[in-house]
């Protein structure tokens, strides 16, 4: 009873937060709803026992993805008005569009239960817990896949900073190698100044 | 009882209003990877649900890559955004013709 109430729940939360997201007037408030769309999908997923997926959408989704978008919106100073000049011209076709889609998905979803596909396959009981079949599955016949991915991420990661990279010549930064390239002989110089003199530098 | 149907129309919802919203917003960015979001998150809902439902992990582990590649694409996209920003000082889609040749 309390699943199927949290169920309904969460899918409620998540489509109003989703609807929320492209129809907010501030991107700021857009990247909340979508905060608490994620949240809620979290949800969904722990409902059904994928307890590691749902924990690593909050960290990434929320953690990475939606702190980054936060940072873009405030650090771009972008006139957000303007750009929603075309929403009601685009919002009868867009509806249809949309219409058009949700009902091809629908019927899709429909067709398919007419197939034999999932009879009479209920909720498995698993004996070991969800995270530990995950990484026994994930570390020895996905580990290919799994390497590549982290190797994606390093593509994704050397490829953002090498586009937003800038080397500016305003600044004067510290020269390093010109510190750990000095030696004793050439920094330090014993001087032994007459008495009126000074010294020279 | 809450069977897989109730998952994957949910998932088509958020579908949906994904690809909804990249239609509406057309000239703002961040909104449309946004919404590219959504679809991927309505990408790892389906996948989640199919793989506890037909109790295969390979849903999950696929939910997993979804997720890296969500995670990569965000953070190039918004990179890409930020030095078209940079250098033409405005995001909207429709100024983007410096390709034109």
């Amino acid at each position: 009873m309390i699943s199927i109430l949290a169920f309904y729940l969460f899918a409620t939360l998540t489509i109003a937060s989703a609807i929320a997201v492209i129809f907010a007037r501030n991107p700021v408030h857009s990247v909340l709803w979508l905060i608490l769309a994620f949240f809620n999908a979290a949800g969904l997923m722990l409902l059904v026992g994928a307890e590691f997926i749902a924990m690593l959408v909050v960290i990434v989704y929320v953690g990475a993805v939606a702190v980054l978008f936060l940072f873009v919106v405030m650090m771009l100073d972008v006139d957000f008005a303007s750009l929603r000049s075309g929403f009601t011209r685009n919002l009868p076709f867009g509806i249809i569009i949309a219409l058009v889609l949700l009902g091809e998905i629908i019927l899709a979803l429909f067709a398919a239960q007419a197939g034999p596909a999932f009879a009479n396959r209920g909720v498995p009981v698993s004996a070991q817990p969800n995270i530990v079949a995950l990484g026994q599955l994930l570390y020895s016949r996905y580990l290919f896949a799994f390497e590549l991915a982290g190797l994606i991420l390093l593509v994704a990661m050397i490829g953002a900073i090498v586009l937003t990279h800038r080397s500016r010549r305003d600044t004067r930064p510290q020269k390093v190698w010109k510190q750990v390239g000095r030696r004793p002989d050439e920094a330090i110089r014993n001087a032994n100044p007459g008495v009126g003199e000074g010294m020279k530098l | 009882m809450i069977g897989l149907g109730h998952y994957i129309t949910v998932a088509a919802i958020l579908f949906t209003i994904g690809v909804l919203g990249i239609f509406l917003n057309r000239r703002n960015v961040i909104l449309m990877l946004m919404a590219i979001e959504l679809i991927l998150l309505a990408v790892n809902i389906n996948l989640v649900a199919f793989s506890a439902y037909l109790g295969d992990l390979t849903g999950q582990v696929l939910a997993m890559f979804v997720l890296t590649v969500a995670a990569a694409e965000a953070a190039i996209g918004l990179a890409i955004l930020v030095i078209f920003f940079r250098r033409r000082g405005s995001i909207a889609v429709d100024d983007v013709n410096r390709m034109h040749g």
